[in-house]
């Protein structure tokens, strides 16, 4: 213990002999440190960005679509039975603790009309106010969303988004008017901020939101609407009218054999009175979708009493594409980042190397000395090493002062984002010691094997 | 028991094809208390047999004993224990660490001392050698700040900071002025005299070698002469050597 306090101090003072030339020495690690800092921190503030960003497009969202009716060997699609209530997606909020947030969705696909103009948006939804969270989407351009009061009294108010204004409105403010829908008359209150195309390049400000009991009790009627059209549906088809059903009356051939009572009775379709088209979730981070998933279908199976060994009714999507974008596009920056730690800090590691050897040189006869008078090799090899570590530290000391500095002044000066990271921190302390150690060993090594006859001679 | 043994030493470097042999077959004892000049023309071998006496170098053959330890069988490591323990070296070139104070310098060696040796102690025992050397009130100046004597005086002390029975010395006067090389001497004969250091100089210098009681004569690698002094110079009047004389600083 004495011996390594002896050692430091003896280090220290030969650092101190040569002020000038340990700071220019350590100037290389202090460089590379504060570089791999700064960098760490811009670059994981821009990192923060890019992926709240994307998660802004939805990377982080599920989509809980109902399962799959079939008869007869004619499968409807995704979500032809209606098995989701909103009291499914209240228990999913309330019970996955990965799920962030979460709204059911009323999807419905008709005409909108104010006064002499009218449009057909791509998307009408009723839902919740929980909605505009789940696809981030909180900034309101004009106006306010509607409440849960609203949902709750099937209110007749809605949100526009920009494209429906621009088409309706000539982009004069809506606020307060009345657009109608099947017949029933909207109060607008509120206008979406613009969002842009999605990744399939459909216009996302082409919505009209709405509460879901509005949309669903008022104007869809049902839910169906979003059904496989090519196939009987049995409620939407029962009172259409079809001219054609004389000439082809393709509804009197059975093709396939009627279900019996008793098939029916073993397979009844559950039916719920407010069911809903699809629940959008928000998982609380992109990394932890698989878990939110597992937590969601855990749940829904056991709200919809689903033995184990049997299929589900509903299934669970996530946005593979966009989360595979995230996570490739943070694996790119952290590599990026890493590479041009490596590489400053080699630089400043190899910047060591020199001095040291440098150091060895003119150092020779100390050594010598040091040898005549009963040092061992391990201990020149000691001091070395030790003196090596010594300004790898204090560089790595420094470099993280000027680090933060750099990058406080890079956010406050540039407005750039910057997050404080601890990690890089650790890292650039235990790199830095590591340099030390690997760049410092061979110049000590070299001491350590001088011969103390030659280098007491040494000129 | 002597304390050095040297029985038919010889040392032969190996210069690429050529054998060059420096020492063929020196048979020596020194005992506790001597004080032993070596003396020899550059490149008689005198150098190399105080490197195999100073244990710094093994020898290619022969038997070494070094009270009582066979040398030739040390390790390197070895070695510098039984230096730091057993040996004292001043150099012709002082050898200070530069810009440390002239008791970070006498303390030096005790950083690798086997001992236990507080930094308290190191620190008295290094001070007490300092005023001995009569440099009390220049502990703390660098040896850019002292005169020749001065350096070498430090270096003596650092030699003797780990109480060794033997003191090696390397021309210790080669770059000294007469006057202070007088001082130097009389504090080796002082210290071989009151502290019974056995004291081995290298020098090639006459003058020198009178100081001591007995000088080997080394020539082409062998003893020619070994005789003890007959009218040694000693201190003729003995002063003090902790009193510096008004002589002692300002000359380099």
């Amino acid at each position: 213990m004495r011996k390594w306090y002896r050692t430091f101090r003896t280090a220290l003072r030969a650092l101190r002999r040569n002020v000038m030339r340990s700071i220019l020495t350590t100037l290389g690690i202090i460089i590379g440190v504060a570089a791999v800092i700064a960098m760490m921190e811009i670059g994981s503030g821009s990192s923060n960005a890019i992926q709240s960003t994307i998660a802004s497009m939805g990377a982080n969202n599920l989509l809980i679509m109902p399962g799959t009716a079939a008869s007869g060997g004619v499968s409807f699609g995704a979500g032809s039975i209606m098995t989701l209530t909103p009291e499914d997606c209240d228990a999913i909020i309330r019970e996955c603790p990965e799920v962030g947030t979460g709204a059911p969705v009323v999807r419905a696909r008709t005409q909108v009309v104010y006064g002499s103009h009218n449009w057909v948006p791509l998307y009408i939804y009723g839902t919740t106010a929980q909605f505009l969270g789940v696809r981030d989407w909180t900034t309101m351009a004009e106006g306010e969303p509607f409440t849960d009061r609203d949902v709750r009294n099937g209110s007749k108010v809605c949100l526009l988004g920009r494209t429906l204004v621009r088409e309706l409105f000539q982009n004069q403010s809506p606020i307060g008017k009345e657009v109608r829908v099947k017949n029933v008359s909207f109060k607008v209150v509120g206008v979406l901020a613009q969002k842009g195309a999605n990744m399939m390049g459909m216009d996302q400000d082409d919505i009209l939101l709405a509460p879901w009991t509005t949309i669903k009790y008022r104007v869809a009627g049902t839910s169906a609407t979003t059904a496989n059209q090519s196939a009987p549906s049995s409620t939407a088809a029962a009172g259409s009218v079809n001219s054609l059903n004389q000439l082809y009356p393709n509804s009197s051939v059975a093709l396939y054999p009627a279900p019996s009572s008793t098939q029916a009775a073993d397979t009844p379709l559950p039916v719920r009175f407010a069911n809903v088209d699809q629940i959008m979730a928000a998982a609380r981070n992109s990394e932890d979708m698989p878990v939110a998933i597992r937590q969601i279908t855990v749940l829904l199976r056991e709200r919809h009493r689903i033995r184990p060994g049997e299929p589900e009714d509903f299934t669970v999507r996530d946005m593979t594409e966009m989360t595979k974008a995230l996570s490739s596009t943070s694996v790119l920056m952290t590599n990026l980042l890493l590479c041009v730690a490596a590489i400053s800090l080699v630089v400043g590691g190899v910047g060591i190397m020199n001095i040291m050897l440098v150091s060895v040189t003119e150092r020779t006869r100390e050594i010598g000395l040091r040898m005549a008078v009963g040092a061992r090799g391990r201990d020149i090899l000691r001091q070395f090493l030790v003196e090596a570590v010594l300004l790898c530290l204090a560089g790595g000391a420094f470099g993280i002062v000027f680090g933060r500095l750099t990058s406080h002044l890079v956010s406050t000066l540039l407005h750039w984002p910057t997050a404080l990271s601890v990690a890089a921190i650790v890292a650039a302390v235990l790199v830095s010691a590591s340099v030390g150690i690997i760049f410092g060993f061979y110049p000590a090594w070299k001491a350590s094997r001088l011969d103390p006859i030659d280098a007491l001679r040494y000129e | 028991m002597h304390l050095i043994e040297l029985h038919d030493i010889c040392k032969t470097y190996h210069i690429g094809q050529l054998d060059v042999p420096v020492l063929k077959g020196i048979t020596l004892t020194v005992d506790q208390g001597e004080m032993v000049a070596l003396m020899g023309a550059s490149g008689s071998g005198k150098t190399t047999l105080m490197n195999l006496l100073g244990c710094l170098d093994h020898p290619s053959s022969g038997e070494y004993r070094l009270d009582g330890t066979d040398i030739s069988a040390l390790t390197a490591d070895g070695r510098a224990l039984l230096r730091n323990s057993k040996i004292g070296f001043v150099f012709q070139t002082f050898n200070l660490l530069p810009r440390t104070s002239a008791l970070d310098n006498v303390i030096m060696p005790l950083t690798y001392t086997t001992e236990d040796v507080s930094d308290r102690e190191a620190r008295q025992r290094a001070t007490a050698l300092l005023q001995q050397v009569g440099l009390g009130e220049r502990m703390h100046h660098d040896p850019a700040q002292l005169s020749g004597g001065q350096q070498q005086r430090v270096a003596i002390a650092r030699a003797l900071v780990n109480r060794p029975s033997i003191l090696f010395a390397d021309e210790p006067t080669g770059n000294l002025d007469s006057h202070t090389s007088k001082e130097v001497l009389q504090m080796f004969q002082q210290l071989n005299r009151d502290a019974g250091i056995t004291i081995i100089l290298v020098t090639h210098d006459a003058d020198v070698a009178r100081h001591a009681r007995r000088v080997i004569r080394i020539s082409d690698g062998q003893i020619v002469d070994d005789a003890p002094v007959l009218e040694t110079v000693e201190a003729a009047a003995p002063q003090p050597v902790a009193a510096p004389g008004p002589a002692m600083g300002g000359m380099s």
